[in-house]
């Protein structure tokens, strides 16, 4: 029989009703492959067994049961757990241990779900590689050398790799679904205001979004129907009834339209293995039945540089609080004065990419710039959407490559912060406009890296997203391949680089 | 040379809501530091602000009762600067859409009615507090009050001299309490305000306008006004010019000092507060509240004018505080007569509350105590000087007073017989009192009134008393 870490939450759940599987052997398996292969890939900052331990014991004497007894879902270090160390990857949040926990995360324990903490991120979720964590750099389980996309990097990482059952990711720009794509693992990026953001530790607060990261369709749409819903505590959080995602997912995609857009196609930095990979992909597509249409987003073009004028004013603005007054780190300035602490902090604190994207937010947002970019760039916005709300009307998904490339190298794009930025161009506009949008594996490169396909739908159509999602995994099985992280042809504690790929 | 005053005033209120404008915390005064927060008003990482819609109605119900012109959506901006009182590193304040504009509220100055615009009012989340330990090379913040609502009310620059800064405040404060949105103590910090002024030759374009901070009081507004007027009168008539600033008033010297430079430029860099959503203000809402509004001090200054006859003066008075008004007009209701009444409250009512620095709305009076009162006095039954003490005591028991009267057989003596007898007693007891009114001393007649007061407790009708011993001694 399979390794009990490397089932599906669906699968687990099944075992688990008819007594085949036990959630103590689950989770001591789970943190064998965690104690195995975390020190390689250093999916998670840090990981207390004894603790998870304890909570496992608490949660199956004292409940609450669910859909998720029992399972254990690991999160990103950007979610507040309260008591756990939660600090966004960076030094200015050293030791610092919320006294609540995140609205999301308590509906994964009320829902029954063990709470596996601090999956690695790129700093405050600023970057696409996971390496400016201030923690570590996490490496692709699929190759060594290669980052895991970012920044819910970890996440996608701990997935792939069997570290993790599922996880939590954040997404705001493509944060979910980019490293989904890297890793070979299904990212769903909800619409704005289905999942609660209270406790998400905020980067831009019009566009951050909680979403799951799975092994297959299946689980998505299971922890979606858990984390969806209205909460009072989040006035951005919107008041709409949850539909049951597990059955929406299994209806069939028969005279189901998709539009592949145009200025995607002709984006000059695709890599022809991805390109390839989506036309086979658009064949599949056809031959289940769905319909090939033409849509266009003509202001494709504006909206990397409208996504880093608007997240980074509200992230400037979202990080002011972290200046050592009452939590998290404050450097230690030997009687000087105010002003002393707050940029020693500050400077102390914070990274490299943090210090860009605060500079270039404060930028956006002073006098006589204000007009000029920011309000300039909310209008653009409007614009973006607008082409959404059109194309959806002659299609019900839209459907285009993830990231024009696959899997860069460690280290290949940190020179040029621009370049880094450019490959978010596929994910991007799905925040600006606030649609869900949900990657999944699609192929694989010659090199044997994963492929993404993302999948795109109006306002609150999720369920149209897990239909044609789920119908075309079914016929595709991209999502049983795995990364080789067997013992013999890799040396997970020297971290050599692997040989090819293997089915499992 | 004499120069016209512009001035302008700046109200910050803290609206007495029972939790605080972004979270459930509560807003009451003196609670020990840090007890009143949470992860919200403490921005904690990954908290989000929800809107408190009492300080919205109440935001309005002021917006309305100052004839201003409600916003058509309901908007938050952020105001950005670093200070330890502001947890969030920004204010959730309103920028450029506030949510009233283009109000008035007219004031008396010395008998001259006049109207005084009102720019603009808009709802804000307050800072938290800051304590320096004058011993030590640290201060300490407290949070409690931060995320109170604040409602900042900004009037035109139309006051033309410190009285006319002076009654505008008396009369904004009386309308915000017949409102009961605040305890607007200036004391407390439930009320502050800031003022500007500058100056000109009468005609000409405006100064360069000084701003004052750090008033404690009403009047301290009014005399950093008048210092600032001599101040600035002095170096325009020297040739030199004003420089447009920020002074800080210090009461002790009584003078106005330049505030030393903050470092920080005050670029705020305003934007939209994206966690909290717009929203449509719906006329009914607006006309629900409408409705709702009681009659404001001008309306009931009329009232008391018109109905019951009082002077101007009177009706002022006592239109100063709702509770006065209230008192006022039930107790007429039951009975009492309006010029007594007033009276007995602009006098013994109101000295009561002075010499015990309290204010009405602090002091529980039933209006029938009033009206028993006053009826005991009007049918003799006790004298003024009688009163008086009863009526303390009345409050501070709690008491009806013509319980008390009851109780201690107060009741003046007023039967002819026993008086009779009283001033008999007297006279046989003071003859030298009596030749010496006999001879022409005026005086004598009230030491024997006296006299006979003291031999009765306090209990005989001096009045009658007067009359029964001139009698006897003529």
């Amino acid at each position: 029989m399979d390794r009990l870490c490397t089932r599906t939450i669906h699968e687990l759940r099944s075992l688990m009703d008819q007594g085949a599987c036990d959630p103590q052997a689950l989770l001591e398996e789970l943190l064998e492959q965690i104690e195995r292969l975390n020190p390689t890939l250093h999916a998670y900052i840090t990981v207390d067994a004894e603790r998870l331990r304890q909570r496992l014991e608490q949660r199956l004497r004292q409940g609450p049961r669910g859909k998720l007894f029992g399972i254990p879902i690991t999160v990103k270090d950007n979610l507040c757990v309260q008591g756990e160390e939660t600090t966004c990857a960076s030094r200015i949040l050293r030791n610092f241990r919320p006294p609540y926990t995140a609205s999301a995360v308590e509906r994964l324990c009320q829902a029954g779900a063990i709470i596996v903490p601090r999956a690695n991120m790129d700093e405050f979720a600023f970057g696409s590689s996971t390496e400016s964590s201030a923690y570590g750099v996490t490496r692709n389980p699929w190759d060594l050398e290669r980052v895991p996309g970012g920044s819910s990097g970890g996440s996608a990482c701990a997935v792939a790799a069997d570290a993790a059952i599922a996880a939590l990711g954040t997404d705001t720009g493509g944060s979910i679904r980019q490293p989904a794509a890297f890793c070979g693992v299904v990212g769903l990026k909800p619409t704005y205001g289905r999942v609660s953001r209270y406790g998400l530790i905020a980067f831009a607060s019009s566009l951050d979004c909680i979403g799951p990261i799975t092994k297959d369709v299946h689980d998505c749409a299971l922890l979606l129907s858990v984390l969806a819903g209205y909460d009072p505590k989040d006035s951005t959080c919107a008041p709409v009834e949850v539909p049951d995602y597990v059955a929406a997912m299994q209806q069939p995609v028969q005279g189901l339209r998709f539009g592949v857009p145009n200025e995607y196609l002709i984006e000059a930095g695709i890599e022809p293995d991805v390109k390839a990979a989506l036309e086979e992909s658009c064949r599949a597509l056809e031959q289940l039945g769905m319909q090939r249409v033409s849509v266009s987003l003509p202001h494709t073009s504006s909206a990397v540089a409208t996504y880093y004028v608007v997240a980074t004013a509200e992230a400037s603005s979202n990080l002011a609080r972290y200046d050592g007054v009452r939590y998290g780190a404050r450097a230690a300035t030997d009687g000087g004065s105010l002003l002393d602490m707050y940029q020693r902090t500050r400077a102390d604190g914070f990274g490299t990419e943090a210090k860009r994207r605060i500079i270039l937010g404060t930028y956006v947002l002073s006098r006589g710039y204000y007009d000029a970019y920011y309000l300039k760039g909310l209008k653009v916005r409007t614009l973006i959407k607008r082409d959404f709300d059109e194309a959806l009307t002659h299609c019900d998904v839209l459907i285009c490559p993830t990231s024009p490339t696959a899997a860069f190298r460690i280290g290949e794009k940190l020179d040029d912060p621009l370049q880094m930025y450019l490959s978010d161009i596929f994910t991007i506009s799905a925040n600006l406009a606030g649609i869900p949008a949900l990657s999944m594996p699609c192929g694989l490169t010659t090199k044997g890296l994963p492929i993404g396909m993302q999948l795109m739908a109006g306002p609150f159509r999720e369920e149209t997203l897990l239909q044609a999602a789920y119908a075309y995994e079914q016929a595709t099985e991209w999502h049983r391949r795995k990364p080789d992280l067997r013992p013999q042809t890799s040396d997970f504690r020297t971290g050599k680089e692997v040989g090819g790929v293997t089915d499992v | 040379m004499t120069y016209e005053p512009v001035i302008g005033l700046e109200v910050h209120l803290q609206l007495n809501t029972d939790s605080k404008l972004f979270c459930g915390c509560s807003t009451t005064f003196g609670a020990a530091p840090n007890h009143q927060t949470c992860p919200v008003c403490l921005g904690l990482p990954g908290v989000l602000p929800v809107f408190n819609h009492r300080a919205f109605e109440w935001g309005i119900k002021t917006a309305l009762a100052l004839d201003c012109t409600l916003a058509q959506v309901m908007k938050f901006d952020r105001k950005q600067y670093f200070y330890p009182d502001l947890p969030k590193g920004y204010q959730i304040s309103q920028y450029d859409q506030p949510l009233a504009q283009a109000g008035c509220l007219d004031i008396d100055v010395a008998g001259q009615a006049r109207r005084i615009g009102i720019t603009r009012i808009h709802l804000e989340e307050d800072a938290g507090k800051l304590l320096h330990d004058p011993q030590a090379p640290w201060s300490y913040v407290d949070f409690n009050r931060a995320g109170v609502p604040l409602l900042e009310i900004v009037s035109e620059p139309d006051l033309r001299s410190p009285d006319e800064a002076y009654e505008y405040l008396l009369e904004l404060k009386a309308v915000l309490e017949y409102l009961d949105v605040s305890t607007c103590d200036m004391e407390k910090g439930s009320l502050r305000c800031d003022t500007n002024i500058s100056l000109r030759k009468p005609g000409e374009a405006l100064g360069a306008r000084v701003e004052i901070k750090n008033l404690n009081s009403f009047k301290a507004v009014k005399a950093s006004l008048v210092y600032e007027i001599m101040r600035q009168a002095k170096q325009l008539d020297a040739g030199e010019r004003i420089a447009q600033e920020t002074r800080l008033w210090n009461a002790k010297s009584e003078q106005t000092e330049t505030m030393r430079s903050k470092e920080e430029a005050s670029d705020y860099r305003y934007f939209p507060e994206p966690d909290l959503v717009p929203f449509t203000i719906q006329p009914r809402v607006r006309e629900a509240i409408a409705t709702q509004l009681p009659p404001l001090p001008a309306q009931r200054r009329m009232r008391l004018v018109d109905t019951y006859g009082l002077s101007a003066y009177d009706a002022q008075v006592l239109t100063q505080h709702r509770r006065l008004a209230e008192l006022f007009e039930e107790a007429v209701a039951q009975g009492a007569k309006p010029k007594p009444l007033a009276n007995w409250i602009m006098g013994e009512l109101l000295a009561y509350l002075n010499a015990r620095g309290q204010e009405p709305s602090g002091v529980t009076l039933r209006p029938e105590w009033l009206v028993h009162l006053l009826e005991a006095i009007d049918a003799g039954t006790i004298s003024g000087k009688m009163a008086k003490e009863l009526f303390v005591e009345s409050i501070e028991r709690q008491v009806d007073p013509a319980q008390v009267i009851r109780e201690s057989n107060l009741r003046q003596i007023v039967d002819d017989e026993q008086l009779d007898r009283l001033a008999d007693e007297v006279i046989a007891g003071f003859q030298k009192s009596v030749e010496d009114y006999r001879k022409g001393k005026a005086n004598a007649l009230m030491f024997l009134v006296g006299k006979c007061m003291e031999r009765s407790n306090g209990k005989a009708n001096p009045t009658q008393m007067t009359g029964i011993l001139k009698r006897k001694l003529t």
